[in-house]
Parts: C-alpha cells; sequence; structure tokens
C-alpha cells in the first residue's frame, strides 16, 4: 500500500473530523464540519476509480447533497428554531470523545481480522468507514436534539459512503442514486419531525418522544 | 376432485358474495348460505365419489412457495372426515339463514356468513391436503375464521374474552405442529406428506417425539382432557350453528391430523403410546362428563360432554394402537371401527342437540337452564328433536350412539377375556368406567331435557316462549334423520367406517369387511326394543285414560299455590353425584344457603362451576409468566437514544461475532 496516497490523507483528515464532532457541543460548526467531511469523502471516488463518467457523477451528486445541499437546509432550520448549542448530552463530551478514540481503535483492530480480498487488505478505507459508523452511532446515542440526531445519520452515512467507495466499481449507478436520494429525504423528513417536536413539546428535545410511549 | 374443486369456488364465491352488503340483511343471507348449502350439496357428492371409489384422487399444483404446494389427496380417510363436515355444514347454513335474524346479532351477519364459509372451505382443505405446508396454512384459517366466529357478537364482553382463551390456546398448540412439520420435512426432505412416509423407519425414541407434538397439538385442538380449556367458554359464546360446526366437526379435524400423520409414523410402536392415549382418554371422559353435570349453562354443559366424547373416542384409538402393537388383531379392529363410528356418530347428535340448544335459547332468551322450563308444550317440534339427540348422545337405540359405544365395549371385551391375568384385568376395569360415563351421560341428558323442556316455565320469558322458524328445525330434522338412519342400519356406518380404516389399518379393515362381526341385528333388535317401550307406554296412557285422573302442576307436591321456583333446579338434580361421587378438586364452589335457626329467614345461595384445570393450572401459570415478562417491559424505554443503543450494541456484538469466526 502507498502510504503517500492522497486518499489517506484525505482519510485521517475524516477521522480528525470524527473527534472534532464527537468534542464540540456548536451546532453551527458542528454543521459545518459534516459538509467539509462530506466535501472531502466526495473527492475520493475521484483518487480511487479516476476521472470517468461514473466516479465524476458520484463526486459531483455527493458534493452538491453532503457539501451544499444538507449543510443548507441545517443551517437554515437551526436559524430558524434559534439554538446554537447542544446542551446537556447524556453522556459528556469528554467520555464521548474518549468512546470514539475506543471505538475508533476499536475499528482497526478489527479490520485487520476481517477476511479481506488482497487488494483491500491493508487499506485505510475499512477501518475508516467503521470508525466513522461508529461515530454517527455514538453522536445518535448521546445527544438529545433533533438536529445533532440529523447530524449523526450523516455521519452514519458518510461511513457507508467510505465503505461504498471500495465497491463503486461493482455497484450500479442507479443504487449510488438511489442511496443518495434516500439520504435527501431523510433530512427532510427530519427537518419536518424537528418541526412538529419543536411546536408540540416547546422543545427540540428528542427525549419528549417518551411521552408517547404506549 | 373436480366435484370438490366446484364445492370450493361456491365457498369463495359465497364469502365474497356475504360481504358485500356488509351490515347483513337479506342478500347477505341468501348468498351466505345459499353458496354454503350448493357448496356442501356438492361436497357430499365428492365425498361420496371419494369413499365408493378404492382409489385415491391427487392433485398436484407447484407453488413458488419454499416447501409449498396445492396438493391435494382424496381418499378414504379424507372422504370419511368430508362426510360429516359436509352434512353438518349444511345443516348449520339451513339453520343459520333464521338464527342470525333478529335483534342484536342480525347486524354482522353478512359477515359472519363470509367467515361461515371460509370455515368449511378451511376444514375441507385441511382434511383433503398433502402437504405439510398447505396443511398449516388451512389449519391456521381453519383456526382464524373460527376465531372470528367466536366472537361474532363482539358487543358482549364474554365472547370477546373467550376468543382471546380460544385464539391463545389455538396458537399455542399450532407452535407444536409447526415444530412437527418443521422436524418431520428436516427427517424426511420434503413438506410432501408422500415422502413422510420415510418417517416409518425412524428410531422409536425420535418418532416418540413427533408423536408427542402430534398430541400436543392436535389435542389442544380437539379439546384432550387438559387443553381442553378453551373449549366450554368458546362453544357457548359462537352461534349455534357455529358452535355445531366446532364441536361436531372442527375438534374433530384435529383427530384426522392425528390419525393422518400417525399413519407415517413406525408401524409398530411402543405399547405406552396406546396407553397414554387411552388413559388421558378416560380421565377426560370422567372429568369432561363430571364438569358437564354441573354447568347451568345447556351450551357449556354440551361443550363439557365434547370433551367426554373426544375422550372416548381417544381411548378406543389408543386401544387400537395398543391391541396392534400386542398383536390382538380382532380388538384392534373392532377398536378402531368404534373409534371411527363414534366419532361420525358425536358430530351428528352433538350438533342437533348445539342446534336444539340454540333454538331453546332463540325461544326464550337465555341459556341458563334455570330460566328455561315447560318448553316441550311452547317447542314442541325442537323439544322433540332434542329428546332424539338425548337418546343418540346417550347410548340408546334406537339410534346410533348405541353402534359406536357397542363397538368400542366388545373391543374391550374382545381382549378381556382373551388375555389373563392383570393385562386381561385393564381392560374390564375399562369396562367399568365407561359405563360409569354413559351413565353420567345420562344424568346431563335427563337434567337438560327435564329442566328445560318438562315442568313448568321459570321465568317469564320462558313462558312466552316461540316456536323456532321451519329454516331451523329442518336443519336439524336432517341431522336427527341421520341419526336415526345410522341406528337402524348399522351395518352402513361399519362400511363408512371401513373404508377410513383401509388406510389406518389394512388388516383390521379386511376383519371388519368380514360377515362375522357384522350388527346388522342390532338395527332390528334396537327398533324391538324401542316398539316394546312404545307399545308399553301406550297401554299405560290408555289404562289411565280410564281411570279418574285428577291433574295438577309439575313439582305441585300438594301445596295450594305451587310456583316453579319449587321444583327442581338444575343445580339440585345433580347434587347426588356432585356430593356422592366427584373428587374435592372438581367440586363447585358454593355459597350455602343452609338454614339453621328454628325461624326462617332470607337467605342466598350460589353456584359456580368453573374449569378446575384452567383455574389452578393454566391461570396461575400464565399470570406468573406475565409477571416474568413484564420484567422486560423496562427494555422499552421510550428513549430513541436507547433504542440506538440496543442497535449499535448488537452490530458490534455481531460484528466480535464475525471477527471471531
Amino acid at each position: 500500500m502507498d502510504n503517500y496516497n492522497p486518499a489517506n490523507l484525505l482519510l485521517l483528515l475524516v477521522i480528525l473530523f470524527n473527534f472534532f464532532l464527537l468534542g464540540s457541543s456548536r451546532l453551527g460548526a458542528c454543521i459545518r464540519t459534516v459538509a467539509i467531511q462530506g466535501s472531502i469523502l466526495s473527492l475520493l471516488p475521484l483518487f480511487l476509480h479516476g476521472f470517468s463518467g461514473h466516479s465524476l457523477f458520484l463526486a459531483g451528486g455527493a458534493f452538491l447533497l453532503k457539501g451544499l445541499a444538507i449543510p443548507f437546509l441545517l443551517l437554515r432550520a437551526i436559524r430558524q428554531v434559534h439554538i446554537k448549542r447542544e446542551m446537556e448530552p447524556l453522556i459528556g463530551y469528554v467520555p464521548t470523545l474518549l468512546l470514539g478514540t475506543l471505538a475508533t481503535a476499536g475499528a482497526f483492530i478489527f479490520s485487520d481480522r476481517l477476511p479481506l480480498i488482497e487488494a483491500h487488505r491493508g487499506s485505510l478505507f475499512i477501518p475508516v468507514g467503521l470508525a466513522t459508523l461508529a461515530t454517527g452511532f455514538l453522536m445518535l446515542i448521546t445527544r438529545r436534539k433533533a438536529i445533532t440526531q440529523a447530524l449523526g445519520y450523516l455521519i452514519f452515512e458518510n461511513g457507508i459512503f467510505i465503505f461504498g467507495m471500495l465497491l463503486a466499481e461493482a455497484m450500479p449507478l442507479m443504487v449510488e442514486a438511489g442511496v443518495l436520494l434516500d439520504l435527501l429525504v431523510a433530512v427532510f423528513v427530519m427537518g419536518i419531525v424537528m418541526h412538529q417536536i419543536n411546536r408540540e413539546f416547546s422543545s427540540m428535545n428528542t427525549g419528549k418522544l417518551s411521552s408517547l410511549r404506549e | 376432485m373436480n366435484l370438490l374443486f366446484n364445492a370450493f369456488l361456491l365457498f369463495g364465491l359465497g364469502a365474497l358474495l356475504a360481504i358485500i352488503p356488509w351490515r347483513g340483511g337479506k342478500a347477505a343471507t341468501l348468498f351466505g348460505s345459499g353458496s354454503a348449502i350448493l357448496g356442501c350439496l356438492l361436497g357430499l357428492l365428492a365425498a361420496g365419489q371419494g369413499l365408493a371409489a378404492g382409489a385415491a384422487e391427487t392433485f398436484f399444483l407447484p407453488l413458488s412457495i419454499p416447501g409449498g404446494a396445492f396438493s391435494l389427496r382424496l381418499d378414504g380417510l379424507s372422504a370419511f372426515f368430508l362426510l360429516p363436515l359436509f352434512v353438518v355444514g349444511l345443516a348449520g347454513a339451513l339453520y343459520g339463514g333464521e338464527y342470525m335474524k333478529g335483534g342484536e346479532k342480525s347486524r354482522w351477519s353478512g359477515l359472519h356468513w363470509t367467515w361461515y364459509n371460509l370455515l368449511i372451505l378451511s376444514m375441507a382443505l385441511v382434511v383433503t391436503a398433502a402437504n405439510g405446508m398447505l396443511f398449516l396454512f388451512a389449519w391456521e384459517c381453519m383456526s382464524l375464521t373460527s376465531f372470528f366466529l367466536v366472537i361474532t357478537e363482539h358487543n358482549l364482553a364474554e365472547a370477546v374474552e373467550a376468543g382471546w382463551t380460544y385464539l391463545l390456546a389455538t396458537h399455542l398448540g399450532a407452535a407444536f405442529l409447526f415444530a412437527f412439520f418443521l422436524s418431520a420435512s428436516a427427517l424426511s426432505g420434503s413438506l410432501e406428506f408422500a415422502s413422510f412416509r420415510m418417517l416409518g423407519q425412524l428410531s422409536i425414541p425420535a418418532a416418540s417425539g413427533l408423536f408427542l407434538l402430534l398430541l400436543v397439538g392436535f389435542g389442544s385442538k380437539a379439546g384432550v382432557f387438559p387443553f381442553h380449556v378453551w373449549l366450554p367458554d368458546a362453544h357457548p359464546a359462537a352461534p349455534s350453528h357455529v358452535s355445531a360446526l366446532m364441536s361436531g366437526v372442527m375438534v374433530k379435524t384435529a383427530i384426522y391430523g392425528l390419525l393422518r400423520l400417525f399413519s407415517f409414523l413406525p408401524a409398530a410402536p411402543p405399547p405406552w403410546w396406546g396407553g397414554l392415549l387411552m388413559a388421558i382418554g378416560i380421565i377426560g371422559a370422567l372429568f369432561g362428563i363430571a364438569m358437564a353435570a354441573l354447568q347451568r349453562d345447556v351450551k357449556r354443559s354440551l361443550a363439557y360432554s365434547t370433551v367426554e366424547n373426544i375422550g372416548i373416542i381417544l381411548l378406543a384409538l389408543g386401544f387400537w394402537m395398543q391391541c396392534r402393537a400386542t398383536g390382538h388383531y380382532l380388538a384392534a379392529a373392532l377398536a378402531l371401527a368404534g373409534a371411527l363410528i363414534h366419532l361420525l356418530n358425536h358430530s351428528l347428535f352433538k350438533s342437533l342437540l348445539f342446534m336444539g340448544a340454540g333454538s331453546l335459547m332463540h325461544g326464550s332468551g337465555s341459556r341458563d337452564l334455570n330460566r328455561m322450563g315447560g318448553l316441550m308444550r311452547r317447542m314442541p317440534v325442537t323439544g322433540v328433536l332434542i329428546v332424539c339427540g338425548g337418546l343418540a348422545i346417550s347410548a340408546l337405540p334406537p339410534f346410533n350412539g348405541l353402534i359406536g359405544e357397542w363397538f368400542i365395549y366388545r373391543a374391550l371385551l374382545e381382549s378381556g377375556t382373551v388375555l389373563s391375568g392383570l393385562a386381561g384385568f385393564f381392560p374390564l376395569v375399562l369396562i367399568g368406567l365407561l359405563a360409569l360415563v354413559g351413565g353420567m351421560v345420562l344424568i346431563v341428558m335427563t337434567r337438560i331435557i327435564g329442566i328445560a323442556l318438562a315442568g313448568e316455565p321459570r321465568s317469564p320469558a320462558a313462558a312466552g316462549a316461540h316456536e323456532a322458524g321451519w329454516p331451523m328445525w329442518s336443519g336439524m330434522a336432517a341431522l336427527a334423520l341421520l341419526c336415526l338412519a345410522g341406528g337402524l342400519m348399522p351395518v352402513l356406518l361399519l362400511q363408512v367406517a371401513g373404508r377410513a380404516a383401509t388406510l389406518l389399518d389394512p388388516a383390521a379393515a379386511t376383519l371388519l369387511a368380514g360377515n362375522a362381526m357384522s350388527p346388522w341385528w342390532l338395527g332390528i333388535m334396537a327398533l324391538l326394543l324401542f316398539g316394546c317401550i312404545l307399545a308399553a307406554y301406550g297401554f299405560l296412557r290408555w289404562r289411565q285414560g280410564r281411570g279418574i285422573v285428577a291433574s295438577s302442576r309439575t313439582w305441585g307436591c300438594g301445596f295450594a299455590f305451587p310456583s316453579s321456583r319449587m321444583s327442581y333446579s338444575a343445580e339440585s338434580y345433580t347434587e347426588l353425584p356432585q356430593s356422592a361421587m366427584f373428587c374435592n378438586c372438581l367440586s363447585p364452589s358454593t355459597e350455602d344457603g343452609r338454614t339453621i335457626g328454628f325461624f326462617p329467614e332470607a337467605k342466598r345461595f350460589s353456584f359456580e362451576a368453573p374449569d378446575p384445570v384452567l383455574e389452578r393450572l393454566f391461570k396461575p401459570f400464565f399470570r406468573r409468566a406475565a409477571r416474568v415478562c413484564s420484567g422486560f417491559r423496562g427494555l422499552q424505554a421510550g428513549q430513541l437514544h436507547v433504542y440506538l443503543l440496543y442497535i449499535f450494541s448488537a452490530t458490534i456484538l455481531l460484528l466480535f461475532w464475525v471477527g471471531q469466526r
């Protein structure tokens, strides 16, 4: 494996952004970070598969959605409901960071044990993908606000995107397009849910949803 | 086979057409009952052809369901079970058209006809299916449609509760059947019944496991003793013709399943299989009839009597298995014939009695025996038909109930006299116990007839009772005529049973086909006996007519102003067996109304006979299970984060599990 591969540099950046997301309480910064993370990821198909029509479409689509459209929607949403910070997460920022570190380390250890094909052995794609998935999960579990939940899903999707890169050759265009479209719809739904929670409970706290339990 | 398919088509069509008017009304009744009647007539022709033809007819249509295929087989055994299904279905459709009219229940008559047609269709599929998947599918359809029929009157809390009990019991039983079919298909490689023949080479312990699965799975549907708990609740709650169909036919489909799948197991079963069946059979018979004597609800009493009759059938089947295993082929043949004939008979007279009870309800407005009385004079046709059913179920000539029991008694006597020592003692003990059951049946039936039909009306509603319309009693009359025909022509019953026996036990079928044990004289003797009784009655009546007769009210006891409250009540009639014969565990809970002081005072007396198995075994068990399970309610936190944590931890665990391999 060529350690000077620019793709690896980008992947290491993705991990750094993961840590920033886990440790930061400012929502605006988080959304922008996710946007930057998404734009970085949108470069990956070009580095990995060269300038083909398929990879150009992937890169362009991912950049438009992950880098521009979704962050724009989310930023507008927090402007509308006037919140800037995630207050009182279920697990504090420092413990979350520690958990994130553990998860990242675990992802690297685990990916060594996976029965991979020769071409992918030792590549950073698998551990970074797993680590990003775990970060998304941690974000979903530890944060209360609906907006941070949406961010968690976005990070989660980024992890899946990294995995998908390895399969981009095999994956039909339609599937990719479908995944990206799903994501956009999910953000729209989340926006509607946020609006509704805000209106019903005068708060964006998803914990309030537990009053809907049977 | 074509006839059968046309019948299926008619049932399906009827189910569709009856639901269109939704709220019921004339159109729904016309379509629903009309298609059920036509379908049953076609089905009867098909069943008759199936019985007459020696060879089995098969039909195969592959389906895309894994392991499933639309594979049917119409042979002697299937045709034998189709016969009562279509007879009772026909009588019920005639009866139901009138029964569902009027009152609150007419609101759901359209929907009810849909379920009724589908129930007959699914039962016909159950007894003709030759593929495990199709069988289970039809079985589940049968359970669900009958559940919906039980809760037809879902405005009554009692009916809904009975429905839930039934649904729970039937699904727990179905779980055992799923286990059976899964392991049978794993062992034989396919879900087709044809490949189940390979199960015949199983070792005895493995086959015994399968046998126990069958027994529990089908037992819960058939109302076999410890699993009968749903039956006394569900039968009274359902409309009467549905109770007739359920009690007369549906519980028999479970016996069909047991017999059909048992025929694939090794031909030389260990003797304890038969012994087990006999034990639960005789316990169930004694328990059922004892409980039947304690119920003041007519239909509940009849439902317990079904438990008793299923017990008798199981006893005979167990005796057949045991005799075959030990090489007493004559006794085995007699027991098998007895079981099959009794099964056929029971479906006829029990349906007749349930419909009769329904007519009494319809006329007097209550199911409570203590609110009936004097109905013989007000509903003479129904009354006479109920007496016919009562004679049949008590195994009295000239009706059909006698024939089946006669074979069972003969089987027991046969082996009791051939065997020596302890082995010969058991059949003789069983004869005694069976006779005890027979005596109790007589008590139960005289109680129903005596309290409900004879005497004076015990409520204003009973005093104003009206006779049922002709569709109702014509359905019952058809069943009563069939009961009489069976009693007068026992050879016919034996021939029909012989067709079914060919598949189960060819040796027994050849023995039965021989003329040696043909009971042709039984019908003639029965007729003579009955003629003598009638003649004696006529003679007494004639002599009485010439003397001086003073008529007074029944149970007037010489009082100046007798009231019906002085007469025997349903409870007091059974006080003798209850206080002298029953063990403690059966005794009902009474709030005593004895007066002790010198002067009369106000007293209350109440009497309740809940099912001891349900109260002491199942309810505590399920309550405890619910308590244990409610501990897991904490897992449902209602917090999105916690659910995500579950998913996350499950994913991590799975990843580790994959990594370990």
